[in-house]
């Protein structure tokens, strides 16, 4: 099953890149992370969007768009969360504005493409779980009656 | 937190604050050293002037289970401007987990004018002090290390077999869940190849996080650490201590407490750890 097109021009921009340019190139979509909106969500926030595994603390949402699309969020609450706010971004970039059966076929073989050597061992494991959620998110979106997750 | 000095730690000289490190920012004298899990976390903003030292790649030998050489260490000391008389200051993710294992590699070596950060990257965070993305460089030096020194703060497998069959203090430091053979490896993290579960027969399970207040990663006082690891535990100061873990990381920092905040005598970290023991063929396993 090939990428959408956006995530998958990423990708191919970091199977590019030597690992400093790569490092570089996450910490720039880290800096570039925004934060749920308080209309979508504000703390405390739900435990159930609470991504299972990750060390980051992170939290996710996918909101329904008028035109059947979905709206991505995230909040990050490890200050040192840097992997998992460069993974949002890249995932709200590449993933928001598409039909949820669309985002739901994105597996988490992608965080290995993107952070390669930037996987440390317990950051791996999380940021796959976050992958997963998105999933998980839009497959519910998907279905009848599932406006708002 | 209380003032480190005030703690009762046997050697609190070893552990220094965030103000003083603050205060130290540019004192020539002292080369901060940040060491993570995370290898983003360093390019993504630091102490200023603090240099980096990845575990794998400038601690590790890049081939053989082992650590680097005397010559390694050499390089590495001349590409962070370090003299024998640079006072080194270790701090990182994870309250200090990786910090603390840096430093004890740093021992092998016998670089003991060494110190942590008590808190660690985190709480340094927290009180909002600076943070940069500026690479520092440093005017190489030349260092004349000395040959590592495995004997006095490290494990080898036959050397734990020995422990054990005498009734040797061991404390595993893993979760609960893998010192029971429950789980194969930490939690959240992906399992990385031990044929057996459970622990070293005699082992007292304390977790390595139980050391560190969790709001601030401060380690705790001299007291909270000794009602923890002597009287539910019994561990005596006295009597050679083996630590272990998974891969000797997080025993590192176990190590670090007992050795240098209660004053353990001898205690030695058994990096091998579970990777090792849990496939060994022939040795005793308890669950």
């Amino acid at each position: 099953m090939p990428y959408p097109p956006k995530l998958q021009s990423v990708i191919d921009m970091f199977a590019m890149f030597d690992p400093h340019d790569r490092t570089n190139m996450l910490l720039s979509y880290s800096d570039q992370f925004r934060e749920v909106p308080p209309e979508v969500a504000s703390r405390p926030f739900d435990q159930s969007h609470q991504i299972p595994q990750c060390e980051s603390d992170a939290y996710a949402w996918a909101m329904k768009q008028p035109d059947g699309t979905l709206k991505l969020h995230f909040a990050v609450e490890n200050p040192s969360g840097v992997s998992a706010r460069a993974l949002a971004a890249i995932l709200d970039k590449t993933l928001s504005g598409l039909p949820p059966e669309e985002i739901g076929q994105v597996d988490s073989s992608i965080v290995e493409k993107l952070f390669r050597q930037n996987i440390s061992m317990g950051k791996g494991m999380g940021l796959m779980s976050m992958v997963e959620a998105v999933r998980s998110l839009a497959r519910a979106a998907a279905q009848p009656d599932q406006s708002r997750r | 937190m209380t003032d480190i000095a005030s703690r009762g730690y046997t050697h609190p000289e070893v552990l220094v604050s965030t103000d003083w490190v603050e205060q130290h920012l540019n004192d020539p004298s002292v080369r901060l050293i940040e060491s993570n899990e995370d290898t983003l976390l360093y390019s993504s903003g630091h102490i200023p002037g603090a240099v980096h030292v990845d575990w794998t790649s400038d601690l590790n030998d890049q081939i053989r289970r082992d650590y680097i050489t005397r010559e390694g260490f050499e390089a590495l000391m001349s590409r962070i401007g370090a003299t024998k008389d640079t006072t080194v200051v270790f701090y990182g993710d994870k309250n200090n987990w990786w910090a603390c294992y840096a430093f004890w590699v740093f021992q092998l070596f016998g670089h003991t004018n060494a110190k942590v950060m008590d808190g660690g990257r985190v709480k340094w965070q927290k009180e909002s002090r600076p943070l940069t993305r500026d690479v520092p460089t440093y005017a190489p030096t030349t260092y004349v290390a000395e040959d590592r020194s495995d004997k006095r703060h490290r494990a080898f497998r036959e050397e734990v077999l020995q422990h054990v069959e005498s009734k040797g203090q061991l404390v595993d430091v893993r979760s609960p869940e893998e010192y029971a053979g429950t789980r194969m490896h930490m939690p959240d993290y992906p399992n990385e190849g031990a044929l057996r579960g459970g622990h070293i027969p005699g082992a007292k399970s304390i977790p390595w996080a139980k050391a560190i207040n969790p709001d601030d990663g401060t380690f705790k006082t001299a007291d909270e650490l000794k009602k923890l690891y002597c009287e539910e535990n019994q561990l005596k100061p006295n009597q050679p201590t083996i630590a272990y873990c998974r891969i000797g990381e997080r025993s590192s920092h176990s190590w670090f407490a007992l050795k240098y905040l209660l004053g353990f005598e001898n205690v030695r970290n058994y990096d091998g750890s579970w990777t090792e023991w849990g496939n060994l063929v022939n040795v005793p396993i308890e669950k």
